[in-house]
């Protein structure tokens, strides 16, 4: 009895039938579990890692000091460094680059740095039309910092009591 | 006008088809031989159908298009023939070969210029019963009627070269896993769940 | 001069308006059912959809065909130029071709010929070639892989297919072969009633002859990367697309057609059964059976090879066997 169920179940193919069903019913539903991309957003994370930026103090000046700690423990050496002796006789770099297609964001930059100076901050949409777009100077730098500061500020300072 | 149209059509097809012939022998390339075989078939099926026999027409294309030739490309691409390979031969046999050519396309022109050829092909054609029928009609009619019993052996040849190809490439091998789906779909539940109680720590054991 | 226009360059016109009318609905539903097809599996899957591109996405079609128009075309080393170019070609001409035999109301198709039904079967074997060729061309191993599965699997549901259209043309009697005698001998009872085994048969070797899912090995992406188009680019690439879309169009139309009473009006009352809206339930029932196969494409996991075969020669083959056997039993046993 059970075997002539069962061979009547699959040569119905009930099973098949009973799929589609949950199919059709699931695209009357109306309900949808995705984000509508570029006009909604995800949430993100404080800790999110991604597009960098080179901050400053509130008083406009820079804050890396050329310690070439981030380019040291990048595993990607897709940061290059020169610095020199400012006129005031302070440390400050000439030249900051990143080279974003080699960057693998894994953030050791930003725990590296000893004064806050580069972070990963919360921009994702930074696609460009040219590979040369991507290799980021310390002026893109400093401006992506300028542009996000309000954002990375609020993001380091909620994270603060973790670190 | 209409003549003119169809006159040209024909010629168009007819030069097609012989190009094409000549390039599946001429061809260096195996692989663009079997494509020029396929597209002679298909515009022989065109002078077919120029003929007024469609349904010979279509089914040349369905059979041997759609099906045989499809299994000739594969076996062609499927053992890369090289250039150097397909001509290997050409010194040695060339002569046998053209021999054997002449000798076919004697045998043809002796078949067409028969008389015997020459009146029986007609007879069929223009007999009255048949003159009111369609091609496919007519077809069916002599096929099981004139020619049923060579019909039906034909039929078995091919049913014993089917069950031949099968036994030559069947194969028994004993260890082998193979999926019994009706045996799937016939399994209970409680034959392949069982829910115990697990102690942490513990394991199924 | 005159006598010249009238035999000659004004049938042209007027046969070249004939084709215009059929294919340029048939290239923008083939532009749409891209986009219906995302649609249907968004919705299914809980997910919004193209809808950026115009209100609803209703111009992402047209985004697309800029976008593919403006690619590169590429063709890879080794590849043999001319069959590489000639099998997008093939494919697209194949799928176009076939729609000249389809009948769209009962006293309209491009071509009423006596055997339409074989040469629509005919067209659509040819369809392989173009697979074949490309994947051949390619001089590439995914490619060839893809196409010579293609090819086994589209050769093998041919054969349950043929014998299918057999089981109508029986059912149908004198002139079984001219599409629009089989509509009109389904007046009274669509043929999706009495054979309605060979009406699922028929749909399910449908989707493996048009490689759809769950039949869509040949372009496996896990294995295959894209199948037999994977180096296509541009409009080579676009022209595949089409021509894949197309096919499946033909074939909801050939189900339709053969089962569903093709033009024929479900109800013949009022207006409905008019001449004029028999184009519109035409197109309504091949809407509806393109719709199914973009269904099954959200519901459906893909098959395995041997299952695939499984099902083609051991499952399908001796069932329509059977069917023809049983039709033409009945029909000549009560001598229908």
């Amino acid at each position: 009895m059970f075997a002539l169920i069962s061979s009547l179940r699959s040569l119905l193919l009930l099973e098949l039938v009973r799929g589609m069903g949950l199919t059709l019913w699931s695209m009357f539903t109306g309900r949808r579990v995705t984000v509508n991309y570029p006009y909604e957003k995800g949430v993100l994370s404080p800790r999110f890692r991604g597009e960098h930026a080179l901050r400053r103090y509130a008083t406009g000046e820079e804050r890396c000091i050329a310690c070439k700690l981030c380019e040291a423990i990048c595993p990607a050496q897709a940061i290059t460094i020169e610095a020199e002796p400012r006129g005031d006789g302070s440390r400050r770099t000439t030249r900051y680059d990143i080279d974003m297609t080699k960057c693998i964001y894994c953030g050791y930059c930003q725990e590296a740095c000893p004064v806050d100076a580069i972070v990963q901050g919360p921009n994702y949409e930074f696609s460009t039309e040219t590979r040369a777009e991507l290799y980021y100077d310390k002026d893109k730098l400093l401006d992506n910092g300028d542009r996000w500061e309000h954002l990375i500020a609020a993001n380091i300072a909620q994270d603060a009591a973790y670190r | 006008m209409a003549e003119i149209i169809t006159g040209l059509t024909f010629y168009l097809f007819a030069a097609v088809t012989i190009a094409s012939a000549v390039m599946v022998v001429g061809s260096r390339n195996a692989v663009h031989s079997v494509l020029f075989l396929i597209l002679a078939f298909f515009t022989c099926s065109a002078l077919f159908v120029l003929r007024g026999a469609e349904f010979v027409a279509m089914i040349l294309v369905i059979v041997y298009v759609g099906a045989v030739a499809v299994l000739f490309l594969f076996v062609v691409m499927m053992l890369h023939v090289g250039e150097n390979r397909l001509f290997q031969g050409v010194k040695r046999f060339g002569l046998v070969g053209v021999l054997v050519g002449l000798a076919v396309a004697a045998e043809l022109i002796i078949v067409i210029t028969t008389r015997a050829f020459r009146q029986d092909a007609p007879a069929a054609a223009t007999d009255p019963a048949m003159a009111d029928l369609n091609v496919t009609e007519a077809l069916g009619r002599i096929l099981y009627t004139d020619y049923f019993l060579l019909f039906q052996m034909s039929g078995l040849v091919l049913l014993v070269a089917m069950i031949g190809a099968i036994t030559l490439t069947l194969r028994q091998r004993d260890g082998v896993k193979k999926q019994s789906i009706p045996q799937q779909i016939e399994r209970k539940r409680d034959e392949a769940v069982a829910l115990r109680k697990v102690e942490s720590g513990k394991g199924i054991g | 001069m005159i006598d010249l226009f009238l035999t000659v360059v004004w049938p042209g016109l007027k046969i070249l308006l004939t084709i215009l009318v059929v294919i340029v609905p048939v290239i923008l539903g083939v532009a749409y059912m891209t986009l219906a097809e995302r649609k249907v599996i968004a919705a299914a899957q809980f997910r919004h959809g193209p809808n950026v591109v115009g209100p609803f996405g209703v111009l992402q079609p047209w985004a697309d065909a800029l976008k593919l128009m403006f690619k590169e075309v590429i063709l890879p080393a080794g590849a043999n130029k001319i069959v590489f170019f000639l099998a997008p070609m093939l494919t697209f001409a194949l799928a176009m071709l076939a729609w000249a035999v389809m009948p769209i109301t009962e006293n309209f198709a491009i071509a009423d010929i006596n055997l339409g039904l074989l040469y629509l079967f005919a067209i659509s074997s040819l369809g392989v070639y173009g697979i074949i060729m490309s994947g051949w061309a390619s001089n590439s191993k995914y490619p060839f892989l893809g196409a010579l599965r293609s090819a086994a699997q589209m050769v093998s549901y041919e054969v349950s297919m043929g014998l299918i259209i057999i089981t109508v043309v029986i059912t149908v009697g004198a002139g079984g072969f001219n599409l629009g005698n089989i509509v009109e001998a389904q007046r009274g009872l669509w043929f999706a009633i009495p054979h309605f085994p060979m009406f699922v048969v028929f749909f399910i070797s449908a989707l493996a002859e048009t490689n759809r899912a769950p039949f869509d090995l040949p372009e496996g992406e896990s294995e295959l990367v894209a199948g037999y188009f994977l180096e296509y680019s541009s409009m080579q690439f676009a022209l595949f697309f089409l021509g894949e879309y197309a096919n499946i169009l033909l074939m909801s139309a050939m189900t339709v057609t053969l089962f569903l009473g093709g033009y024929l009006s479900p109800v013949d009352i009022w207006f409905l059964g008019d001449v004029w809206m028999q184009p519109i339930w035409f197109v309504l029932k091949t809407s509806f059976i393109a719709f199914v196969f973009l269904w099954v494409r959200a519901t459906v996991p893909r098959y395995r090879y041997d299952q695939l075969m499984r099902l083609g020669w051991k499952v399908f083959l001796p069932l329509s066997l059977f069917w023809v056997v049983l039709t033409s039993g009945v029909i000549v046993g009560f001598g229908l």
